[in-house]
């Protein structure tokens, strides 16, 4: 997964909450076998005027002048902020994979859906909570229409920005290690084999039904 | 020392390591597959060299795509080659990792989250994870069961482990009895009206109380299976008589000596009385009335003789604008009452109310009336082949034939539209469905999520009505 220490860049506000993962990424595009090629169809129904399918040549399609992520000020834009409950829905990883492609790498909202908070982490985008009255400030400062960078350091963990604006942000250091070194967690599991056979041989005796081919 | 919850029960007997940084390796009993979030997973998995570390314990299904007419015909009926490749990626990957799969045409094929129950796949005291959101519908049987990413996916194909973190314990009890006509459906949609769809975030949610023992199993899935719109994770339901009686016969359960064995196990899967809960909830069952939403997400939702908010009457500047955007999504005006929304299609289907006893509250409702000339189009999508089967074998096919519907073959359908069936832009849909998010169930599908008898009766009558006057 991508390495993640410190990102700094333009913040695009998208003040909505429950942003739901059917609007970050809509179905038909999920019907691809490979992991790339979704950062074209983020927000898709947000983004495009026209509807989109698969396959298409999502260039020539009628462009939504007036959503946030279309504004010239935020192109190439690597922090997204947003309200609270952000990514709920469905376990689709689709979504961070989408948002990590359009060129996102933060996320900063007070709360996240529980699986699409996962499935951040497992791709290197970093979905950070602050808190109400910290996001509402950052609103604020983007209010404007001016286009404000902030800066993400995530040994430090803590988000830097204009006029002084400073917060400080939780982490659970797994996840944290996991970021800053981009660790293969599988690979790391596989390190623990010895501890999973011996579960799985004690759990044979106890459950053995668990156990049991279904011819 | 207080006693353990469920949820405590079910984490401590599958941890393999508590690791020092506060995660931990949890072993995982049953993996179920589609074809969906799975082909990024297999791809890793053979990239890395990696082989599945425990291969009886997945079991694999096609259901997103499939289109639910002419299946017999098998993946050749799919007319979206996208579609059609993502299939039949699933059927070579099973092949070659040498995982058990219903495929296309197999009568045991469905719905992932119907077909783990209908054959015992699902059992009390398991993990069972899956790359879909709704694997908390198998918490009905005291199982841990939840949604997990492609990552994920991967992590439990090659490890048989998760790196999970302990969520918190939320109790949601119900008292009862519930009312006349009100079911599992209208219960889990008033609960999330109620505590938002972010009230269990972080949580594994044991639904208690009377208003949950009296339901019957399928209807326990229909609650825990809409835990996710309620932001958990996990949603579960103690043991008892019922999910013992549900779980015995059935293919994968286990028999003779193992069964005595597990069936004393399965037992003790309940909540201990001095346990301590971090959320308890109480939910008077008894006012509950028959629910259909009008909103984008699956708190906007309010009693069939309620109305539409006015958002002239919301303070909040935040909440006005929320609801002011759902009710421009919705075409509906602030205020209107429930029962003056006019459906253009009905959808009885999705792994929330596909079951036999789904299809059989909704026959009931409709049998000898007819669907209204205004409604488009009515259809009927059975959880699974067997449920397929099983109803047609108990006629309830028929009765939904001459009254005007469609009788399909097994999937998610309409429920989120990966395959043909979909709303048209301005739609109105009753659905049975679980989620009603803006372009769901077709872009620009306006989606109502109601109880099967309730979408029976709307599909009748071209509007919504109080099916307790109809029963
Ligand atoms: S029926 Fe709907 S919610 Fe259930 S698994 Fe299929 S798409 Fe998901």
């Amino acid at each position: 997964m991508q390495q993640l220490i410190s990102v700094s860049g333009v913040v695009v506000p998208l003040d909505r909450s429950n942003v739901d993962t059917d609007q970050i990424i809509p179905k038909q595009y999920l019907k691809s076998i490979k992991r790339t090629g979704f950062g074209v169809n983020l927000f898709d129904d947000w983004r495009y005027l026209d509807p989109g399918e698969p396959g298409m040549d999502h260039s020539t399609r009628r462009v939504n002048p007036e959503f946030v992520l279309n504004q010239p000020q935020y192109q190439g834009a690597s922090i997204l902020l947003a309200r609270e409950n952000f990514g709920c829905g469905s376990s689709r990883e689709h979504a961070p994979w989408a948002i990590l492609e359009y060129g996102i790498r933060v996320v900063i909202a007070p709360s996240y859906a529980d699986i699409f908070y996962n499935n951040s982490f497992k791709n290197g985008l970093l979905p950070l909570a602050l808190s109400a009255s910290e996001i509402d400030r950052l609103f604020e400062l983007t209010a404007s229409g001016d286009a404000i960078e902030l800066t993400v350091d995530l040994p430090t963990q803590t988000v830097s920005g204009p006029e002084g604006f400073v917060a400080s942000f939780e982490i659970d250091p797994f996840r944290k290690t996991c970021l800053l070194e981009g660790l293969d967690e599988i690979g790391l599991s596989l390190k623990e084999a010895d501890a999973i056979r011996a579960y799985e041989s004690r759990r044979q005796q106890e459950t053995p039904w668990l156990f049991q081919q279904v011819k | 020392m207080a006693g353990k919850t469920l949820y405590d029960k079910l984490w401590d007997s599958h941890l393999v390591r508590q690791r020092d940084d506060g995660s931990a390796l949890i072993y995982i009993d049953r993996h179920l597959l589609h074809e969906v979030t799975s082909p990024q997973a297999f791809e890793g998995l053979a990239l890395a060299g990696r082989s599945p570390w425990r291969l009886d314990a997945n079991l694999a299904t096609v259901d997103h795509n499939v289109p639910t007419q002419n299946q017999a015909a098998g993946v050749g009926a799919i007319a979206d080659p996208t579609s059609r490749l993502q299939v039949q990626t699933l059927d070579e990957n099973c092949d070659s990792f040498g995982i058990t799969q219903f495929k296309m045409a197999d009568p045991r094929a469905g719905i992932v989250h119907v077909i783990g129950p209908e054959q015992g796949a699902t059992l009390p005291g398991m993990t069972v994870v899956c790359g879909d959101s709704h694997t908390a519908t198998h918490g009905a049987f005291g199982a841990l069961a939840h949604g997990i990413g492609t990552s994920e996916v991967e992590h439990v194909l090659a490890t048989q482990c998760l790196v999970a973190k302990k969520m918190k314990n939320m109790r949601i009890t119900v008292t009862g009895p519930l009312g006349y006509g009100v079911t599992a459906k209208d219960v889990i949609l008033a609960i999330i009206g109620e505590i938002g769809t972010a009230g269990g975030t972080g949580c594994a949610i044991e639904f208690a109380g009377e208003g949950i023992e009296s339901l019957s199993m399928e209807g326990r899935m229909t609650v825990c299976n809409m835990a996710i719109e309620a932001g958990a994770r996990v949603g579960l339901v103690a043991v008892d008589e019922k999910t013992i009686e549900y779980v015995k016969g059935r293919p994968y359960a286990p028999v003779g000596d193992l069964w005595s064995e597990a069936e004393a196990y399965w037992r003790t899967l309940v909540s201990d009385a001095d346990a301590v809960f971090d959320h308890d909830i109480v939910i008077d069952g008894t006012v509950i009335e028959p629910q259909v939403s009008w909103g984008t997400n699956p708190e906007m939702v309010t009693g069939v003789n309620g109305a539409v908010p006015d958002p002239a009457l919301i303070d909040d500047p935040i909440k006005r604008g929320t609801v002011e955007r759902a009710l421009k999504y919705m075409g509906l005006s602030g205020g209107q009452s429930i029962q003056s929304i006019r459906l253009d299609r009905v959808f009885i289907g999705s792994c929330t109310n596909s079951r036999i006893e789904d299809l059989r509250e909704a026959a009931k409702v409709v049998d000898g009336k007819r669907v209204a000339d205004s409604v488009l189009q009515a259809m009927v999508v059975p959880g699974s082949g067997l449920v397929k089967a099983q109803a047609e074998a108990e006629g309830l096919d028929q009765i939904f034939l001459e009254a005007g519907f469609e009788w399909r073959d097994p999937g998610c359908s309409m429920c989120l539209a990966m395959n043909a069936d979909k709303l048209g832009a301005g739609e109105h849909c009753a659905s049975t469905s679980n989620r009603n998010f803006e372009g769901r169930q077709g872009a620009g599908g306006r989606t109502h999520l109601v109880s099967p008898a309730m979408a029976a009766a709307a599909a009748v009558a071209g509007h919504f009505v109080d099916v307790r006057d109809w029963l």
